[in-house]
């Protein structure tokens, strides 16, 4: 039977991270993402599978403490918003570097700095392309729906576990206290099925002790760690995911994920309505980016659009994709302001529709 | 079918809780529903708004700038959303404290007494069941069932003796609801 709930965003992700038989969580309060830990805390993990969740002293503790547990084969996550994942930068390269597994989940607010508690998609550039130092990529995830937000959470480890790296999902105020109806996924055991080879938990006689550092000093072996690593992420290409809504016949393109793709969605819906032909590709992956179905899509639309709550960072990607193909246009909202279905469209008709 | 709708007033109004139980009874008519709250500095202390969809399809924008209906419960989100009404849809509000009343003639105008029914009953809490018994009735698109299951749902168990009186209010606020301008 389907076990349907109406909550937050935020709770959705706590609930299926208990469903999904994760081992441990470690966190620290900040808005707009507390629900997580307080939904946790609630719900007394500890008596319904033996999930511990530890409130740390900080976020740098936090991610020190997923560091740690990651190392041990166990599946653990952190969650926070974006001043407390920029604290983490530091732990998230060194995870990235030493290849283990971890979940982190970014509710993003509106930033530089402090900023404010209101939504925002502005720290694509710090998920996509490597927060930290050195050459190291997360997987991300970007739901953009409650349900997707319960979703993620299996997903994101089973990518984690496949590619021994970390993944993030990246999900904003809105999505995070915005309650929807949501089919709850089936509890799962909280025991490690795979590959057990790479962990510390002690030295057995048959083989060599493990190691888990991201530090090499000898540049020969760091160089092919890189290359290693490298491959990895160019690996990482077949899980990309997407959804395609109304491109097959679409004469111009909205590539817009999470909150500003529901947004987009209803700009498609109204667009339609009034005969204009407007489509919406929506990454679900951002790394690894749909950059061959975008610049597949470059070959038959007149124009892109990327919408995202920031000062354009998607864009590039998308730019990147398209090679000039057709004009890639920026349009959003910056510093927790969100725009409307109504902002959006008069953009798209300003930009693409003049000529109708 | 799509029904966007916002709810506005005064924090501790039960704004959201109203939005909340609107949404699980359209839930329990097997729905797509989303709940999007105001959360920002604003909610402490000033106004609170929720914005509530059901649908019979995949809700698209939690964000709207346009609404089918608006529950309004204060002179503050009166002034910001009777423009915001689509042309058609309807405005419900409680015109205590109100100044200035909504004088839009191409949508439709209720009036609810709920703060004056809550001093009457001495009941303030089940003030804004008297409000949603007043908007279900004049825009039906939950079932009167439907509202008591989701209320069942959205009231924790140990509230649930609670339930014949906030019944008691939904049903009151689907009787004394009016229609019409008053003017300022």
């Amino acid at each position: 039977m389907k076990e349907l709930a109406l909550m937050k965003g935020n709770e959705a992700i706590a609930e299926a991270a208990i469903r999904a038989g994760v081992d441990g969580y470690f966190g620290y309060p900040i808005t707009p993402q507390s629900e997580v830990m307080e939904y946790l805390m609630l719900q007394k993990p500890e008596e319904r599978t033996g999930m511990v969740v530890l409130q740390a002293e900080s976020e740098v503790a936090s991610i020190n403490m997923v560091y740690g547990a990651a190392g041990t084969g166990k599946k653990v996550m952190t969650s926070s918003s974006s001043p407390g994942i920029s604290l983490m930068q530091e732990g998230i390269s060194y995870i990235a570097g030493a290849e283990l597994p971890c979940l982190i989940v970014n509710v993003v607010r509106g930033g530089p700095g402090l900023g404010t508690i209101q939504p925002s998609q502005a720290d694509y550039f710090q998920s996509t392309k490597g927060g930290g130092h050195g050459d190291y990529r997360l997987i991300v995830l970007a739901p953009a729906s409650v349900q997707e937000m319960a979703d993620y959470v299996d997903l994101g480890f089973e990518l984690a576990f496949k590619y021994r790296n970390p993944a993030l999902i990246l999900t904003d105020g809105l999505i995070g206290q915005m309650m929807e109806k949501v089919e709850l996924p089936a509890q799962k055991e909280r025991t490690n099925k795979f590959d057990q080879s790479w962990v510390i938990t002690g030295k057995t006689e048959d083989r060599e002790r493990n190691i888990i550092t991201s530090l090499n000093l000898v540049a020969d072996l760091q160089y092919e760690h890189n290359l290693k690593l490298q491959e990895k992420y160019k690996k990482m290409e077949e899980d990309v995911m997407f959804e395609k809504i109304e491109c097959d016949d679409a004469e111009f393109l909205l590539i817009a994920y999470g909150s500003s793709a529901r947004i987009c969605q209803k700009v498609v819906e109204i667009a339609r309505g009034r005969g204009k032909k407007i489509g919406l590709l929506r990454p679900q992956t951002l790394f690894p980016f749909p950059t061959v179905a975008i610049s597949k899509l470059a070959r038959r639309v007149k124009g892109m659009m990327s919408v995202e709550l920031s000062a354009g960072q998607m864009v590039e990607d998308v730019k990147l994709a398209v090679n000039g193909k057709v004009p890639v246009y920026h349009y959003g909202m910056l510093g927790g302001k969100i725009h409307s279905p109504e902002d959006v469209l008069s953009e798209v008709e300003d930009k693409f529709l003049g000529g109708y | 079918m799509t029904e966007e709708i916002i709810i506005a007033g005064f924090g501790g109004q039960g704004v959201l809780s109203m939005g909340k139980i609107l949404a699980y009874s359209g839930m329990m008519q097997e729905q797509e529903v989303s709940w999007m709250p105001s959360y920002g500095p604003e909610m402490r202390g000033g106004t609170a708004n929720v914005t509530v969809i059901l649908s019979d399809d995949r809700v698209s924008s939690p964000v709207l700038q346009s609404y089918d209906s608006a529950i309004l419960l204060n002179q503050q989100s009166v002034d910001k959303f009777e423009s915001m009404v689509k042309p058609g849809g309807l405005i419900v509000y409680d015109p205590n404290g109100i100044t200035r009343h909504p004088e839009r003639n191409d949508i439709r105008i209720f009036q609810i007494e709920a703060a004056a029914e809550a001093a009457r009953t001495k009941s303030p809490i089940t003030t804004n069941m008297v409000v949603l018994g007043a908007f279900i009735k004049v825009n039906p698109v939950v079932d009167f069932e439907n509202v008591i299951k989701g209320l069942r749902k959205s009231l924790p168990e140990r509230h649930h003796h609670l339930i014949p009186k906030n019944e008691k209010a939904i049903q009151r606020g689907m009787e004394i609801v009016t229609e019409g301008k008053l003017t300022s």
